[in-house]
């Protein structure tokens, strides 16, 4: 075959490769998923999301030219087109090339990469700080500064529908697993910082929008930060492998203006001094067993399940065990402290006194239980402090 | 060349030890023979593909639709976990062996490898170590369900199964270590005289390089595994940090042996790939020395590039930026690779058979699946990417089409040695294009799944990411039928086949093996061969 004809067949290849990776890179949007690595609402995800674009177009430019010299030759240099074989075996001039371009490009690639990597490292001069501590299976934030703590966990609807055929069409379920009970709430437009921790295994604290994730490890507190410049609701997940229930401790965060922010901070010092006065009084057994049950539902019956019966051996059973129906000290210091190396965590950190008042008074008297002890959340408070 | 190879068919009967081989059953477990350990390592590594696929395949059912169908979130755990641990340990790193046993003493002109016994011992430990790691799923506390990376704290809340995975993971290293040392003795000892090592087969290099990788790291994920073991059972705090110990200490360690472990598997498929395409293309490999001096560089840069897995742990920047420049350098020994082979291709007369197809499957998706590795290269991007269906389809798609493949290629490129029967080239074709289209289909949605926020080992999804999930279960479950045709091939060329092998098989094949009957006799090689380069090799010709 000529020369001129071999150059008709490589333009012809370089124009399917082009044509193979534009169908891969619009194949989700030809097919009405509109998918890529969001843009985000913060200065380090519009760098991290233009980073992953510049070395995505390098590696389909380094891609087509490969495959094009690569189907070119599997096109016009086989045996069956009466191709005799060429002899040479090395070109220093080629291999001094394809080594030191590939090393320019990188040199260059590496600039920008370091810059961001600089900026995202940098989480000083923060307006607010928030710290937040991964447990199985939800997210625990306090606002430094602000007495504010709280617990975030899987919404109930989601709950409900993700259990093992549940016959609940998660699709009818508003944002299916990426719904929580009470949301991070964040002011628009401050710089934030985050420490990260957690408490009993590895989890990482993700909201894709925000452009980074970052692991919750025990006995660290790593730092990040951010700026989130528009208001609205982002959603994320637990990135690290963190036990049963991984797919189910979703991250979500409101952005309010800073105005709004500023309500929603006093409403909860209001709900604060309501929450500490329920656990000053003094509550019946009907009150008990009624939050009993909906604490139980939401913190205990994942792993104990809603009958009691558990996930033996890993996750014992509650009905007619020796701890919830023997000594009550025994069974407060398992719940107030947790088991170490189990799932089973110290529950002070995260529930209030009338919380695990009402949780214990409930799984000491369902199930079979029917022990008739009843636990007041003064009780509680008192183990607590001490 | 019959003053090479002889007739080593008529030695064999009257040599010294075999007028009383054993046969049956005692002939397999006594073996001392390379070949039949060769066998016993790739049958043994074809049934772990198996069952740690039909453990993927469970995965791609659950991930099917939302919502959880069949089984519960701990045992979805649990099926990642051993998907991984036996694929990893089970299939391809076994499967690797065996060819190194089947071909390495052919290739160097040795008569066998060089500590037969010991040969024997590092295959049998494994039936064991593996019935004992599958043995978890049926214990009460079940498998393992932390990952193969096996993080603690998480994975120190396994039950008791978890001794029996630590002692698994011990046994599995001293069959690899034996393996290496076995592997570097008989390279080192036992190549034809003419033989240099700037001689040997691309295939050999990259092996050796290879045995000294596992010697090096082996007994680093024994020793993690130890003190995991310890934290676990005898209340050290290694990993606790209640106890002053660091969970994140782990991590390191783990992965100072993870990294170079994903260069174990894929640097004899660079050497297996080096081999099939100068022999289908009929021209010598281009830059012989520069694929060796690639392979060492790659091999080197693999110590010293562990934390690039470990962007999001909170690394001081001096260290990110490190681990970050280190992995963008690897992509300049692998691209020497790439366009080497492309060369070797440029102006041949290529002939399209099987192994062919492979390996050229092999250069086209291992390179996605290394594009998409230098994008997780960029530490702030990774911060995006990192453990999401991204990764999960950059490490799918250079151990899949990119490990597998190149032991496919290898398998169909070997087989009528190893047989003297020629395979269904038919058929060949058909499983190649198959498991191509649908390997394809399975894992390249997963790009656009991690890209748009979804983390990897969840059981279950927002519904946003439904219709990639589907199209990757559909590939996945085509993929793994797919996989019984290889075995129907492979059974048929054994047992059926028609068509005699001739000794050097493929038109355009050179080297050592190629000069011996086909089926490759019980013995080869008793006596050292004379090397006739010209003839017999493919690559380094300006060297002699």
């Amino acid at each position: 075959m000529n020369k001129e004809n071999s150059f008709i067949v490589a333009i012809a290849v370089l124009a399917a490769m082009c044509a193979a990776f534009w169908l891969l890179l619009a194949a989700p949007a030809l097919t009405g998923n509109e998918i890529n690595m969001p843009v985000g609402v913060t200065p380090q995800s519009v760098t991290h999301y233009e980073l992953h674009m510049i070395i995505l177009w390098i590696c389909v430019v380094i891609g087509i030219l490969v495959f094009t010299a690569m189907f070119t030759s599997i096109i016009l240099h086989r045996k069956s087109r009466g191709q005799e074989p060429a002899t040479f075996s090395h070109s220093t001039k080629a291999e001094i090339a394809w080594t030191v371009i590939p090393v320019l490009i990188l040199v260059a690639m590496a600039v920008p990469a370091t810059k961001a990597l600089v900026v995202m490292e940098d989480p000083s001069g923060a307006d607010m700080t928030v710290k937040i501590t991964g447990y199985q299976w939800k997210w625990k934030y306090e606002y430094i500064d602000e007495d504010i703590e709280f617990v975030s966990s899987l919404k109930a609807e989601s709950n409900a529908a993700r259990q093992l055929n549940s016959g609940i069409d998660p699709t009818s379920v508003d944002n299916y697993l990426l719904d929580v009970d009470k949301p991070l709430v964040l002011p628009v437009g401050k710089k934030v910082k985050f420490l990260i921790t957690a408490d009993d295994v590895l989890h990482a604290w993700w909201v894709p929008d925000f452009g980074w994730k970052r692991d919750a490890i025990p006995g660290y507190i790593n730092e990040s930060w951010t700026i989130i410049e528009q208001p609205g609701t982002y959603r994320g997940q637990c990135a690290e492998l963190c036990g049963k229930d991984h797919g189910f401790m979703p991250v979500v965060v409101v952005a309010l203006p800073e105005d709004e922010y500023r309500q929603w901070v006093s409403e909860q010092r209001g709900e604060a001094i309501v929450a500490a006065a329920a656990s000053e009084r003094e509550w019946t057994l009907p009150e008990l067993m009624e939050k009993g049950e909906q604490v139980y539902a939401s913190q205990c019956a994942t792993c104990h399940q809603a009958d009691g019966q558990g996930l033996p051996p890993a996750f014992p059973a509650l009905a007619g065990s020796a701890i919830a129906t023997g000594s009550l000290k025994e069974h407060l210091e398992v719940v107030l402290k947790g088991r170490e190396g189990t799932a089973m965590q110290a529950f002070e950190d995260t529930l209030t006194p009338s919380d695990i008042a009402a949780a214990v008074t409930y799984t000491r008297n369902a199930f079979g239980n029917e022990t008739g002890d009843l636990v007041q959340p003064a009780t509680i408070a008192d183990a607590t402090k001490g | 060349m019959s003053s090479i190879a002889g007739n080593p068919d008529t030695h064999s009967h009257d040599h010294h030890d075999h007028g009383h081989a054993p046969t049956g059953l005692a002939r397999w477990l006594f073996t001392t023979n390379h070949k039949d350990i060769g066998t016993l390592y790739l049958i043994f590594s074809l049934i772990m593909f198996f069952i740690g696929g039909a453990m993927a395949m469970v995965i791609r059912a659950e991930l099917f639709m939302p919502g959880l169908q069949l089984v519960e979130p701990d045992f979805f755990n649990q099926m990642t976990t051993m998907h991984a641990l036996i694929m990893v340990f089970g299939a391809v790193m076994p499967a690797w062996v065996g060819f190194a046993n089947w071909m390495i003493p052919m290739m160097v002109g040795a008569p066998d490898m060089a500590l037969p016994r010991m040969n024997n011992w590092s295959f049998w430990i494994l039936p064991f170590a593996f019935t004992m790691l599958l043995s978890t799923l049926f214990m009460d506390s079940g498998g393992p369900a932390a990952g193969w990376t096996l993080y603690p704290p998480l994975s120190l809340q396994t039950g008791d199964s978890f001794a029996f995975v630590v002692f698994a993971v011990h046994m599995m290293g001293i069959s690899s270590i034996m393996g290496s040392i076995n592997i570097i003795a008989t390279i080192m000892n036992m190549r034809a005289p003419d033989m240099t090592l700037m001689r040997m087969p691309l295939f050999v290099w990259t092996w050796l390089i290879t045995a000294y990788l596992l010697i090096a790291v082996m007994p680093v994920l024994a020793g993690a595994v130890t003190m995991l073991l310890t934290d676990h059972f005898f209340a050290t705090s290694f990993f606790n940090a209640a106890g002053g110990g660091d969970p994140v200490m782990f991590q390191h360690i783990f992965w100072f042996f993870g990294h170079p472990e994903v260069y174990i598997m894929i640097l004899p498929a660079f050497g297996v790939v080096s081999q099939i395409i100068p022999t289908f293309s009929r021209k010598p490999l281009f830059g012989y020395n520069a694929m060796v001096y690639a392979t060492a560089s790659i091999a080197f840069l693999s110590f010293i590039v562990w934390a690039h897995h470990m962007f999001t742990v909170g690394m001081p920047l001096q260290g990110e930026l490190f681990f970050m420049y280190a992995t963008m350098l690897i992509a300049v020994p692998t691209g020497v690779k790439v366009f080497n082979w492309v060369s070797t291709m440029w102006k041949g007369a290529m002939t399209f058979e099987t192994p062919m197809l492979f390996a050229i499957g092999f250069v086209v998706l291992f390179t996605i699946g290394g594009l998409s590795g230098l994008m997780l290269a960029i530490a702030a991007a990774d911060l995006q990417y990192h453990d999401t269906y991204f990764v999960v389809a950059h490490f799918h798609y250079v151990l899949v089409p990119g490990a597998v493949f190149a032991l496919m290629a290898g398998a169909y490129y070997w087989l009528p040695k190893w047989t003297g029967n020629m395979y269904s080239e038919k058929w060949g074709k058909i499983h190649f294009w198959l498991s191509t289209i649908f390997v394809n289909v399975l894992f390249f949605p997963q790009h656009y799944l991690g890209l748009a926020g979804m983390p990897r080992r969840i059981p279950d999804y927002s519904p946003q990411f439904a219709d990639f999930n589907m199209w990757s279960s559909i590939g996945g479950f085509a993929f793994g039928v797919t996989q019984l045709i290889f075995v129907g091939v492979i059974i048929h060329c054994v047992r059926g086949s028609k068509a005699k092998a001739t000794d050097q098989v493929w038109e355009g094949a050179r080297g050592l093996e190629w000069t011996v009957p086909s089926p490759a006799p019980h013995h080869t090689f008793d006596t050292p061969p004379v090397l006739d380069h010209a003839t017999w090799e493919h690559g380094n010709r300006e060297s002699h």
